[in-house]
């Protein structure tokens, strides 16, 4: 007999699809099949099943090869590791639950690390932007029920985040949106011609690094001003139109991605998006939200938030919070050398940074806390598996619109297998043991 | 005046955080008291005695206080932050924060600088005979006051987010500089020398920049005017004036809304 789970939370993507049904053995041993979700959610679920897991830490020998070590150990290892360093950075966090980031959060105090989460290459700068200039947001609710402009600005969500845009922006008939994808204007701007825009009423296709100008242009045009002939390589007839598409519109949403917070500029192009949507403001109600991809790094600056005032690149060295993208950050502080211990847990920075940072991971002593095998941990010296956070082990995590939503356990993890909070606790116990407090 | 003389003879395996090297904390102070201050290496504290080499003793206020250091400071953090008055002079390259929210006194840099140089400055004068790097006079995160008075002057090229929420003061670049320039600025004066890429002036309410070489991108929020003739501070020449950001806020006198200005040199 088999039995099956409704409501499973999805642990993929900052969407965190909450509608997900698992089937599962009897004995809540095995996970057989996953329904609702996207083809990267099920394969997640599916993941955990594998015969050929890790299970119990490793440690890497002089050879290259690994040894396999006990928890006790592994826990020893990383408590001194992070205890004998001058200026550790502890790295990741957005792969986990918020209980799982507090814990976290109380050994970087103790041990005075460098707390830093994926959003350093990823939504980092769009939280620069927001602290600059403040932000008009909203939940995904509110955009299925009422939004009927919708901005994609160097986002695919049709790729990176494949439920979206038929739970939230495009297709899903709303309170006010009864009419679904075909009362909703659709614009896209990306310099390439993508699945999502293949969506869209209108494309935009900026010239590749002038964002910035394109929505500079735009507030130009909001005010009825002088444009020149071309902007970032469109006409500005075009720009002229979609600046009134989105005036005339009851409720405009511009959701963004890479395309804008890693080109040229960074920070500076969501510091002029948001303006953009407080300039929209003027007409109508407008709303601007970033398609946070880790399922939880939302709720790691949200931990990070109540806990030390900042979202990311939190340096906790000299006893206080001092945070300064730019200095504070991951691959800064490791291509400077300015880190002597790593700890990465909840994210794959061997796979995501470039080469000259990874390699100073590999120089120095270093852990990685992962269920899977990854690059990162093919760089570091001792490698502790655990269980699925929202498969094996409940928790809670933040969506990209900043709701809360808690995580479900549906499976049991393999036998003795510890999860990121319990490893973390340990290693908070075994630290405070060192420095005696 | 008098001269303390710092020279650098064990280098840090990670970086110096040494926020106590400017006028203010040395004044009244001999060698040996100087010595003892603290600098931090990661979480660890030591003495600034334990990394330079300090020779003579510092003058009554930091008016009266000059300082010299000497040797490789690339991986010496806040040179002169928040000094007041008096005067240093690094000889080499110095790391990130020299002059960081810097209220009066004297700072020359006979090598390049790192970012984040002139951060919130409010007054005196930063003099560096190298490059700088990004951030140069720009505010600290978070913050809307950028610098706020006194002058940097650049012999080199100057990094990208340069000026950014300036408020005040002047910033004067010899060479070339990269993008983002005076983001947010609400005053103040911006010469560039060199060549400058894109983003002059983006999101600028008021303020002058003036670029003398190419700009690779002009802001379509910046209009052109005229052309002006222009006669100030060594600069001299013909150039043609455009108003901006048009599509950023900005006060009226009289009616009339009151632009940021940038002039770019079209001729001798």
């Amino acid at each position: 007999m088999t039995r099956t789970v409704t409501d499973v939370i999805c642990p993929f993507c900052g969407t965190l699809c909450d509608d997900l049904e698992v089937v599962v053995s009897d004995d809540e041993k095995d996970l057989l099949e996953v329904y609702n979700a996207c083809a990267i959610g099920a394969e997640k679920f599916l993941h955990s099943q594998a015969k050929d897991r890790i299970t119990r830490p490793r440690m890497r020998q002089e050879d290259g090869s690994w040894k396999e070590i006990s928890y006790d150990e592994a826990i020893e290892y990383t408590a001194r590791m992070l205890t004998d360093a001058k200026k550790p950075l502890m790295y990741g966090w957005s792969s986990t639950n918020c209980e799982a980031q507090a814990v976290g959060s109380e050994i970087g105090e103790i041990v005075g690390a460098i707390m830093d989460n994926t959003a350093t290459v990823c939504h980092g700068t769009s939280l620069i932007a927001v602290q600059d200039i403040g932000i008009p947001s909203c939940t995904l609710g509110e955009v299925k029920n009422r939004a009927d402009r919708i901005l994609f600005w160097g986002c695919n969500p049709a790729h990176a985040h494949p439920r979206h845009m038929s739970r939230y922006s495009i297709f899903p008939r709303g309170f006010f949106t009864g009419k679904g994808h075909t009362g909703r204007k659709v614009i896209v701007v990306d310099p390439r011609p993508t699945d999502t825009a293949s969506l869209a009423d209108v494309h935009l296709q900026v010239e590749q690094g002038r964002d910035y100008e394109l929505l500079d242009a735009l507030r130009v045009a909001f005010k009825g001003e002088k444009l020149p002939d071309f902007v970032a390589g469109i006409p500005k007839e075009k720009i002229y139109e979609a600046a009134e598409t989105l005036k005339s519109g009851r409720f405009a949403i511009i959701f963004f991605g890479m395309g804008v917070t890693q080109s040229l500029g960074k920070n500076h192009n969501i510091d002029e998006a948001i303006a953009v949507t407080r300039d929209l403001n003027e007409y109508t109600k407008a709303a601007i939200m970033p398609m946070r991809g880790h399922y939880n790094v939302t709720g790691s600056g949200q931990v990070w938030g109540w806990l030390f005032g900042f979202p990311y690149a939190v340096d906790l060295s000299r006893g206080f919070a001092r945070y300064n993208p730019g200095e504070t950050t991951a691959n800064d502080l490791l291509r400077r050398d300015e880190v002597d211990a790593v700890f990465v847990l909840g994210s794959d920075p061997g796979a995501h940074f470039p080469f000259s940072s990874v390699k100073k991971i590999y120089d120095r002593p270093s852990v990685a806390i992962d269920p899977h095998e990854t690059p990162t941990t093919e760089v570091c010296k001792v490698h502790v598996p655990v269980a699925f956070v929202g498969v094996e082990v409940g928790g809670c995590a933040y969506r990209m619109d900043n709701v809360p939503i808690e995580t479900r356990k549906v499976v049991e993890p393999p036998e003795g297998m510890m999860t990121d909070e319990e490893f973390l606790g340990r290693v908070l116990a075994r630290v405070k043991e060192i420095k005696g407090v | 005046m008098e001269t303390v003389t710092l020279t650098i003879k064990n280098q840090p395996d990670l970086y110096l955080e040494a926020d106590n090297i400017t006028p203010d904390a040395f004044a009244g102070k001999k060698a040996d008291e100087i010595a003892n201050l603290h600098v931090y290496v990661g979480r660890e504290q030591h003495r600034l005695g334990d990394f330079f080499e300090v020779s003579g003793n510092a003058g009554a206020t930091p008016e009266e206080t000059k300082i010299v250091v000497n040797g490789d400071l690339s991986r010496v953090k806040y040179i002169g932050m928040k000094m007041t008055g008096g005067e240093v002079v690094a000889n080499g390259n110095a790391d990130m924060y020299v002059g960081a929210w810097m209220q009066g006194g004297k700072i020359t840099v006979n090598g390049n600088v790192d970012a984040f140089a002139g951060t919130g400055m409010k007054d005196g004068e930063l003099v560096i005979n190298g490059n700088a790097g990004n951030y140069l006079g720009a505010a600290y995160r978070g913050d809307w006051r950028g610098m706020q008075g006194g002058k940097i002057t650049v012999k080199g090229n100057a990094g990208s987010d340069l000026g950014t929420f300036m408020n005040g003061g002047e910033i004067i670049v010899g060479g070339d500089v990269d993008v983002h320039v005076a983001t947010h600025a609400e005053g103040g004066k911006i010469v560039i020398k060199g060549n400058a890429k894109s983003r002059l002036g983006g999101q600028m309410v008021e303020g002058e920049i003036y670029v003398l070489g190419n700009i690779d991108v002009m802001m379509p929020g910046f209009a052109y005017r005229e052309d002006v003739d222009i006669e100030m501070d060594g600069i001299k020449g013909r150039f043609a004036l455009y108003e901006g950001d048009l599509g950023e806020r900005h006060r009226k006198r009289k009616g009339q809304p009151i632009y940021a200005k940038l002039y770019q040199q079209i001729g001798a």
